[in-house]
């Protein structure tokens, strides 16, 4: 995976709490393949009325956001269901960041897994990035995830990141590699745990 | 003396590999159901040219795109065919073991987890669907994963996590009549809001939630992830035990004994500490239905819509209106005022026997006004209903009785609510779009639709009981 550093970029505003993975991607689409392009789909029914034209009120269709690379959003995002395809949709339009003052857990989870960064800032601050961009659209929005800041205009915000999800964005590290390293203690594990609690498996069956 | 220990902690103890010094920990899989969207991680595994480490902890069942009209043998929509289909060929590759369209045992995942005793207390579950929080019901530690999590499972049989926070919800005193594990699970959501438990491992204890069958606890620990839980559960006791005992997968005889007695010792110890606490008394719960586009849009049904004039954060104000706008209610109407076009019994949170018998009393020698589908949680259960009568009185009320899958609640096998469209449902999600693109979903009971069938408005049940019992 792409070590995530620091970026600058275009931050769109979308002011709605517990915007769920159903709005990001909804379900008809979770059929498609990743080669398909998830990004044209991102946030589909929220983008685009029921003739597929572009709903111009949806702040992603204004002129300043269209190619946004960050997103800007209001507590609980992310909730909902598990589709990884929501993060996909996000990533394949490009964006590379999204600050809230919360995310659902499995979303945050799918998200470091594919190099998506979650910046947690309190409600007032993710007000006030809201307010800015809404007088400037098109005020550049830098992301750093060394520093753990998001500098906005002339303020500077800290965000919280779980330091593990930080390590995992800075050093872009693979699961499936780490835990290859651990191969051994896990079967040793495995062998232990089979005499500790043999009722776990399964009973064979036909 | 050791120190006392929660359900959460003894359950996170007995699956940790190893813990790296910035605490994160790989924990050890027992058991991972696989499903048609997990597609995405297999083509992970074939990417990277791997097997499948443990084929036998690995069960697929067939339920997101099934249909439940129709031929299942031979699905016209082509679509709907080839993800059934991709499910069959990936399990027949790896060796795992599949309850697909061709087997009697084929019902949503975690409806048919439970039943068939793969679902055990003590273990460990993940499945790439959020409402895998289900099976802790039964006293086990089960979440939902992502797609690439998913594919490092198949991998690995392990997956890497940051001990979450310890919850615990305690529900005392004795649900009134009517009053059903639903009414709870949306009562806490309500009170905690949809994102009251995020980060947090949910333990549901105290009076109320002891007196609740398994099947209600079902109900109640898959609707954790709604109030943003990691997972939820329940300590396994003597309700668990009997309710596990010779079901097909799990042990029997001495081993059943020796299970039960580990079993009995994973509840939580006196003294023990829980990062938040919160409590809530049975006896003030009332029928409770949704009324906006989270599951935190509830309220009881003698209630009103909220009204945004009366408002006064302007931020709560706005997001009243959208979601009132979304719904097509009026601010301040009364919720049992509300007329709907349509219902629908099913989906993993209630679509178990007692759900289907309780929404069967209601509706037993009635009409139901609008159209509506009825679909079992398993095929099991559907025979057993139609043992026991069910289908007769859903039929005979009007209601389509249909085959088992997740159906309308997630609307991608082509049951769907249409635009505009209000629908009575017994699922788990309101939200904009879930049931099909502009639909309109009230979450409440069994019980509770039935009455809304019944009435063709969201009513209140217990007006229409007369000594049934719901």
């Amino acid at each position: 995976m792409e070590k995530f550093t620091a970026f600058t970029g275009t931050a769109c505003p979308i002011n709605q709490s517990n915007l769920n993975t159903d709005q990001i991607l909804p379900a008809r689409y979770l059929k498609w393949t990743r080669a398909m392009g998830f990004g044209k789909i991102l946030f589909h029914d929220l983008r685009f009325d029921s003739e597929g034209r572009e709903k111009p009120d949806f702040p992603l269709n204004k002129p300043a956001w269209r190619k946004s690379t960050i997103i800007v959003s209001a507590r609980n995002f992310g909730c909902g269901s598990s589709r990884e395809a929501a993060v996909y949709a996000l990533y394949d339009f490009g964006v590379r960041a999204v600050i809230a003052p919360s995310f659902g857990d499995i979303f945050a989870g799918n998200a470091v897994q594919n190099g998506l960064l979650t910046a947690t800032v309190t409600d007032e601050e993710a007000a006030e990035i809201t307010g800015s961009l809404a007088q400037m659209p098109e005020l550049p929005v830098t992301v750093d995830l060394e520093q753990q800041t998001v500098l906005c205009g002339n303020r500077t915000y800290k965000f919280k990141i779980d330091p593990i999800r930080r390590m995992r964005l800075l050093n872009g590290w693979d699961d499936l590699e780490l835990t290859e390293s651990y191969r051994e203690r896990i079967s040793t594990f495995k062998a232990q745990d089979k005499i500790k609690r043999p009722w776990t498996l399964p009973r064979e069956q036909l | 003396m050791n120190q006392p220990q929660t359900i959460i902690d003894k359950l996170w103890r007995a699956h940790e590999i190893l813990r790296r010094d910035d605490g994160e920990s790989l924990l050890w899989v027992d058991r991972h159901y696989v499903h048609e969207g997990s597609f995405h991680a297999f083509g992970r595994v074939a990417e990277r040219r791997a097997e499948v480490t443990e084929p036998g902890l690995t069960f697929g069942v067939a339920d997101h795109y099934v249909p439940t009209r129709g031929s299942r043998r031979n699905i016209a929509n082509p679509e709907l065919a080839r993800m059934v289909r991709q499910l069959d060929e990936n399990c027949a590759r790896h060796g795992i073991k599949l309850f697909g369209l061709d087997d009697s045992r084929q019902g949503i995942v975690h409806v048919v987890g439970p039943e068939q005793g793969l679902t055990l207390p003590g273990l460990l579950i993940v499945c790439g669907d959020s409402h895998t929080s289900t099976h802790g019901a039964l006293g086990a530690y089960a979440f939902g994963i992502g797609a690439s999590e998913v594919a490092h499972v198949l991998m690995t049989q392990t997956i890497w996590q940051k001990k979450p926070k310890r919850m615990r919800v305690s529900v005392d005193g004795i649900l009134p009549p009517g009053i059903s594990a639903k009414d709870i699970a949306l009562a806490i959501i309500a009170s905690i809001g949809a994102d009251g438990a995020t980060g947090c491992a949910v333990e549901f204890a105290g009076s109320a939630i002891r007196a609740l069958s398994m099947e209600g606890r079902l109900t109640l620990c898959n609707m954790s992830i709604e109030a943003g839980a990691r997972c939820g559960v329940v300590a396994p006791d003597a309700a668990t035990f009997a309710y596990l005992k010779g079901r097909p997968y799990a042990p029997t005889a001495a081993a059943f004994e020796q299970a039960v007695e580990a079993w009995s010792k994973l509840a939580t110890d006196e003294g023990a500490a829980f990062d938040h606490e919160i409590a809530l008394d049975a006896a003030k719960i009332a029928p409770i239905v949704t009324w906006g586009t989270s599951p935190q849009d509830a309220l009881p049904i003698d209630a009103s819509a909220p009204d945004p004039r009366r408002e006064s954060n302007p931020d709560r104000a706005q997001y009243l209106r959208e979601a009132l706008d979304y719904m097509g209610i009026a601010p301040g109407k009364k919720l049992t005022e509300i007329a709907i076009d349509r219902v629908f019994i099913g989906s993993c949170t209630n679509a178990r026997i007692e759900d289907l018998r309780a929404a069967a009393a209601v509706l037993a020698g009635r009409a139901s006004k609008v159209p509506g589908l009825v679909s079992p949680g398993s095929t099991l259960v559907k025979r057993q209903a139609e043992d026991e009568g069910l289908d007769r009185i859903f039929r005979e009320a009007g209601l389509e009785w249909g085959e088992s899958g997740c159906s309308m609640c997630v609307g991608i096998n082509g049951d769907l609510v249409m635009p505009g469209e209000r629908c009575a449902s017994t699922t788990n999600r309101n939200f904009r779009g879930r049931q099909g693109p502009g639909a309109r979903t009230h979450l409440m009971s069994p019980a509770m639709v039935a009455a809304a069938a019944v009435t063709g408005h969201l009513a209140d049940v217990r007006d229409l009981l007369d000594g049934r019992k719901a």
